[in-house]
C-alpha cells in the first residue's frame, strides 16, 4: 500500500559504506608510502575473497545477490581487516581471515545488520590464535629495514612465501612497536631506554603513527560527514588513555606513556573505524560511551597484562557481548515523560 | 523576546512550498455536484442526516446533526437540491464508502439567515453550542471539535498556541490565510482566548514565511492586542506538531496520553481560528477552507474551496497534468493516498498534492537496518526507532510497547532519513493496530468471560435452592414423623424425637398433606420418565418379540456366570 512519508532522504546504506571506505584512504596512501605497495595486494586478496565468499553466502541463504553485494559492508569489513594484519603476510591468511570473518561472522548470524559482533575483528582474532608467527612479524618501514624488497619481489613472497636469494626473513620484517616494548619491558629496560631504539619515532612506531595520523585525517572526516558521532572515538580515548596515565603515573618507567597507547597499534583505526561500526555498537548516546570506554580500558589491560601484543580486536569482541545489556540499560527519557517511566 | 526551547531531532525535506505562493487564494468554481461527508471530524459518531433527498437547501443550511458528544454538524456549501444521501467514497485512507450528501448546485449560492453574535455578551456554554452548531472543528488536519477543546477547566490555561508553523513540505494553505486574512485569524483568537481565560496568545509561525509573519505582526498592532504576540520559530519538521510547537514556544512537554490543556496550554490552527471569527461574529458557519493544490499540475495555487467539491474538479482547476498517477491529501511527510479522486474534499483537506513518478518516486526496496540510529536521532518524540522497527518485525508488540511505542507521532521522520529505505512508519502503524485488535479481543473474551462465570455462579446458586429446599422438606418429613411418634406414644420421650425444638405443632400439622404433595411429585416425575422413555420397542412383531427375548435370555445367562459371587457358590 502506498503511504507516508512519500518522500525519502537521499541515502543509502551503499553510500555510507562507500564514505566509509573512502575515509580510509589517507591511511592506505600513507601506508604505501612508508611501507610500499604490499598492502595494496592484501587489500585486494581481501576485497576479491570477501565479496565472492559473500555472493556464496547469499546464494546459499537464497538471499538476492545485487542489493547485498552492492552495499559495500564486505568491502568495508574486507578493508579493515586487511589494514589489520601484516601486508607481507602470505596469501592464504588474509584470505582465511576474511572467508571466517563474511561467512561465520557475518552470515551465520543473519548477514548485514544482524550480526552481534563485528566480522572484521572476529577474523583477526581468528587468525591471531591460529597463526601467531605469521601475525606477529610486520613489513618494517622502508627507511628501517636492512634490505628493501621491490614490488615483484614482494608479490612472490606472498603467493609462494620465497624471498630473494640472500635475503632472510628478518631482514625485511621486525616486530611491532607493541610488541618490542613488550618484549623490552621483559628484558627489565626502562620504557625511555627502549623508545630510544630505531624502530621508535616521535610518538610511537616509526611509520606506523604515520598511518595512524592518515586513520586521524580519515576519523575528522567521518565525524565531519555525521557518519559517525564524537561518543565512540572520545570515549575510546579517554578509557584508553585514563587507564594509561594511571600506570604511567604510578610507575613510568614500566609503563609507556598515554599518548604511546594512543598512537600505537590499532588505536586510532580502532577508534574511528572498528568501534564505531553501528551494527555492533550500542545505539544510545550514553551506551556508546560506556562501550567505548570499557573498549579503550579493555585494550590497555590486553596490551600491557595480556599475551597478545595489542588488545583492540578481543576488546571490541568483549565489548561486543555488552551491547544489548548496554542499550537496554541506556534508553534515553521520551518526550514528555519522565525517566523509566512506563507506558 | 520570548525564548524558545528545543525539540529533539526533525529533519529539513525540501519545502516545496514557493510554487503554490506566487498567487493570492482563488475562490474554486463552482462544482457540477457536491459530495459532503456527513463524518468530517476526528472519532465518535458520524452527523445524522437533518435533509431528504429532493429538499431544496441554502448555503450553511444544516445537513447533519452532531450524533453524540464527539460529533460535530454538517451544512451545505452551496444552495440547491439534495440528490442523494448515501455511501459515496470518502478522503479515508481505509477507502471505505461513507454516508454523504450530494448537493446539485443552484448557482445562486444563496446564504441562510446569517446572524452573528457579540461574544463577550454571551454565556461561553452557549458559544461553545453555537461554535458545535457551526460545524467548527481544528483544520490543521485533526479535524477534532473545536468546541470540546474550548473549555478550560479551572481557568488553568496560560498559554493559547495558535499553530501557524505548517511544518509539511508543500503545504501553503495557512501561510497564505496569513498573509491575506490576518485580521480575521486575530479576532478568531480573541475570542478563543476569551473561552479558555487564556492569559496569552502565542502565534508560533516558521520562519521561512516572513510575509505571514509580517501580516500577523500587522494585525496585531492595529488590533491593538497587549497579550497577543508572534513568535517566529525555527523551520524544522515537524515543528508544526501541536506538541512540539508547545514544546518550542513554552518548554512544556505534554506527554502521550495527556490532554495538553492539563499542562496550561492549548493549541488550535490558525484556519480554526478564522473560522471560529466567521461562525460567531459573521454567522457563518464553516461550508468552505483554504486548500492548496500543488504537485504535478500547471499552476499549483491555493483554493477557498467549497467542502465537497470533488478532488478531480479542484485539481483540474490548478491545471492537472496528464503524467498525474495519484493524489495525496495533507503533505509528503504525512499526508495519506485517496482512495478516490471522485470524493469531495473536507474540513481536513489542507493540500492536495497531484503525484507524478517523477515527483515521488517509488521507495528502493528495503535492506536491512544496520542501526546507524539516523532514525533515533531525528525522532522528535525521543523514540528508538530501531528498537521499535526490531521488536515488530519479530512480533514482540508487548516490548514495543514497553519501548513507548505509542508515544510515537507518525511523523515520518524516521522513514525520510533511513538509508536502508525501511517504511519504519508502516511497521509501527502495523504495531498499533495489531496492538488495538488483540485489546478488542481481550475485551470481548472478558466480556465472554464473565459471562460464563455469571452463568456458573447462577447454576450454583440454583443447586444450593433446591437443595436448601430438599433439606427443608426433609426436615418437615422427619418433623412429622416425630409428631406421629409423638401422638401415637401416649409418653413420649425426648430422646426418641429427631428435634423437638425444629418440629413445631405446626409443623406436624402439616405434615400429612406435604407427604401427599412429595407422593404426587413422585407420580408426576414417574409419568414424566415414561413419556420420554424411548418408544422403539413398541409395536413390534412376534418374531421380533422372540428374538428380543432370546436376546434378553441369553444375557440373563451370561450375567449369572459373571456374577463375582456365583462361581464362588458353584466351587463351595
Amino acid at each position: 500500500m502506498w503511504s507516508s512519508p512519500f518522500i525519502l532522504k537521499p541515502s543509502s546504506v551503499s553510500g555510507i559504506m562507500l564514505r566509509v571506505l573512502l575515509a580510509l584512504l589517507p591511511a592506505v596512501a600513507l601506508y604505501v608510502w612508508y611501507y610500499g605497495p604490499a598492502i595494496l595486494v592484501s587489500m585486494t586478496l581481501a576485497s576479491v575473497t570477501a565479496l565472492s565468499v559473500e555472493a556464496v553466502m547469499l546464494k546459499l541463504r537464497d538471499r538476492p545477490l545485487k542489493p547485498f553485494l552492492s552495499d559495500n559492508t564486505a568491502l568495508l569489513t574486507a578493508w579493515l581487516l586487511a589494514l589489520s594484519i601484516p601486508p607481507l603476510a602470505p596469501w592464504w591468511l588474509v584470505v582465511v581471515g576474511t572467508a571466517f570473518a563474511i561467512s561465520i561472522a557475518k552470515h551465520l548470524y543473519g548477514g548485514t545488520g544482524n550480526n552481534p559482533f563485528n566480522p572484521a575483528m572476529v577474523g583477526y582474532a581468528v587468525l591471531i590464535i591460529s597463526f601467531p608467527v605469521q601475525m606477529t612479524h610486520w613489513l618494517s618501514p622502508i627507511d628501517l629495514s636492512q634490505a628493501s624488497l621491490s614490488f615483484g619481489e614482494q608479490l612472490q613472497y606472498i603467493f609462494s612465501g620465497s624471498l630473494p636469494s640472500g635475503t632472510g626473513f628478518d631482514a625485511v620484517t621486525m616486530a611491532t612497536p607493541l610488541d618490542t616494548l613488550k618484549t623490552q619491558l621483559h628484558l627489565h629496560r626502562a620504557v625511555a631506554q627502549i623508545m630510544q631504539m630505531p624502530i621508535y619515532g616521535h610518538l610511537a612506531g616509526k611509520g606506523s603513527e604515520m598511518v595512524a595520523l592518515g586513520f586521524l585525517i580519515g576519523g575528522i572526516y567521518l565525524l565531519a560527514a555525521r557518519i559517525i558521532t564524537w561518543h565512540i572515538p572520545l570515549a575510546f580515548f579517554g578509557g584508553l588513555l585514563f587507564t594509561a596515565e594511571f600506570f604511567h603515573l604510578f610507575n613510568a618507567t614500566h609503563y609507556a606513556s598515554p599518548m604511546f597507547h594512543a598512537v600505537s597499534g590499532a588505536s586510532v583505526i580502532g577508534a574511528f573505524f572498528i568501534l564505531t561500526d553501528p551494527v555492533t555498537s550500542p545505539t544510545t548516546p550514553k551506551g556508546r560511551l560506556i562501550f567505548a570506554a570499557g573498549a579503550g580500558f579493555l585494550t590497555y589491560i590486553i596490551r600491557v597484562f595480556g599475551a597478545y601484543p595489542d588488545g583492540i580486536a578481543f576488546a571490541t569482541l568483549l565489548m561486543n557481548i555488552c551491547v544489548p545489556l548496554i542499550d537496554a540499560w541506556t534508553q534515553p527519557r521520551v518526550f514528555g515523560r519522565k525517566k523509566d517511566d512506563q507506558p | 523576546m520570548r525564548k524558545l526551547h528545543h525539540f529533539h531531532g526533525g529533519v529539513h525535506p525540501p519545502t516545496n512550498k514557493t510554487q503554490s505562493t506566487q498567487t493570492p487564494i482563488a475562490p474554486a468554481a463552482m462544482p457540477q455536484r457536491l459530495v459532503i461527508a456527513l463524518h468530517q471530524h476526528a472519532g465518535g459518531n458520524a452527523s445524522r442526516p437533518a435533509v431528504q433527498v429532493g429538499d431544496h437547501v441554502l448555503k450553511g443550511q444544516i445537513i447533519g446533526l452532531p450524533e453524540g458528544r464527539f460529533s460535530s454538524t454538517v451544512h451545505a456549501s452551496t444552495s440547491g437540491t439534495v440528490t442523494a444521501i448515501d455511501r459515496q467514497p470518502v478522503l479515508h485512507p481505509s477507502g471505505l464508502p461513507d454516508l454523504c450528501v450530494t448537493i446539485e448546485p443552484d448557482g445562486k449560492d444563496e446564504w441562510i439567515e446569517r446572524r452573528g453574535v457579540d461574544y463577550r455578551e454571551m454565556h461561553h456554554t452557549d458559544l461553545r453550542q453555537h461554535l458545535r452548531m457551526s460545524g467548527i472543528v481544528g483544520l490543521g488536519g485533526a479535524v477534532f471539535p473545536s468546541d470540546l477543546k474550548l473549555y478550560a477547566d479551572k481557568r488553568k490555561i496560560k498559554t493559547l498556541v495558535l499553530n501557524g508553523a505548517e511544518c509539511e513540505p508543500f503545504i501553503t494553505c495557512d501561510d497564505m490565510l496569513m498573509r491575506e486574512r490576518a485580521d480575521q485569524i486575530v479576532l478568531g483568537a480573541e475570542i478563543m482566548q476569551a473561552l479558555l481565560y487564556a492569559e496569552e496568545v502565542v502565534i508560533g509561525i516558521e520562519d521561512n514565511k516572513p510575509e505571514a509573519i509580517a501580516a500577523m505582526q500587522r494585525a496585531i498592532i492595529a488590533g491593538n492586542y497587549q497579550n497577543m504576540e508572534v513568535v517566529a520559530v525555527p523551520t524544522i519538521y515537524p515543528g508544526g506538531g501541536a506538541k512540539q510547537l508547545i514544546r518550542v514556544l513554552t518548554g512544556i512537554e505534554v506527554p502521550h496520553g495527556v490532554r495538553t490543556t492539563e499542562m496550561g496550554a492549548q493549541c488550535f490552527n490558525v484556519g480554526t481560528a478564522y473560522s471560529v471569527y466567521h461562525a460567531v461574529t459573521l454567522g457563518e458557519p464553516l461550508v468552505s477552507r483554504i486548500v492548496t493544490v500543488t504537485g504535478n499540475v500547471e499552476h499549483p495555487q491555493n483554493f477557498e474551496a467549497l467542502l465537497g467539491i470533488p478532488v478531480t474538479e479542484l485539481v483540474a482547476q490548478a491545471g492537472n497534468k496528464p503524467d498525474s498517477n495519484g493524489y495525496i491529501m495533507g503533505g509528503p511527510m504525512m499526508g495519506v493516498a485517496i482512495p478516490s479522486a471522485e470524493a469531495g474534499i473536507s474540513k481536513a483537506t489542507n493540500c492536495i498534492i497531484a503525484s507524478s513518478p517523477a515527483l515521488f518516486p517509488p521507495a528502493p526496496p528495503a535492506l536491512p537496518c544496520i542501526r546507524c540510529i539516523r532514525c533515533a536521532e531525528v525522532c522528535p518524540a525521543d523514540l528508538q526507532p530501531q528498537e521499535l522497527f526490531w521488536f515488530t518485525k519479530a512480533k514482540e508488540l508487548g516490548k514495543a510497547q514497553e519501548y513507548h511505542l505509542f508515544d510515537c507521532i507518525e511523523c515520518g521522520a524516521c522513514s525520510y532519513v533511513c538509508p536502508s529505505h525501511i517504511p519504519l512508519v508502516q511497521y509501527y502503524r502495523f504495531a498499533k493496530s495489531e496492538i488495538w485488535a488483540h485489546e478488542r479481543e481481550k475485551d470481548a473474551a472478558d466480556i465472554a468471560r464473565e459471562r460464563h462465570e455469571f452463568r456458573q455462579e447462577r447454576l450454583e446458586r440454583d443447586k444450593r435452592e433446591r437443595a436448601e429446599k430438599l433439606a427443608q422438606k426433609e426436615r418437615a418429613a422427619a418433623a412429622a414423623k416425630a409428631a406421629a411418634a409423638a401422638k401415637a406414644a401416649a409418653t413420649p420421650e425426648p430422646a426418641t424425637t429427631a428435634d423437638p425444638a425444629s418440629a413445631p405443632a405446626e409443623t406436624a400439622k402439616a405434615a400429612d398433606p406435604a407427604q401427599a404433595m412429595i407422593q404426587a411429585a413422585i407420580e408426576r416425575a414417574r409419568a414424566q420418565a415414561a413419556k420420554v422413555k424411548p418408544k422403539n420397542i413398541e409395536n413390534l412383531t412376534p418374531a421380533q418379540q422372540a428374538k428380543i427375548a432370546e436376546i434378553e435370555a441369553r444375557r440373563a445367562k451370561i450375567r449369572e456366570i459373571a456374577r463375582p459371587d456365583a462361581g464362588q457358590d458353584e466351587e463351595q
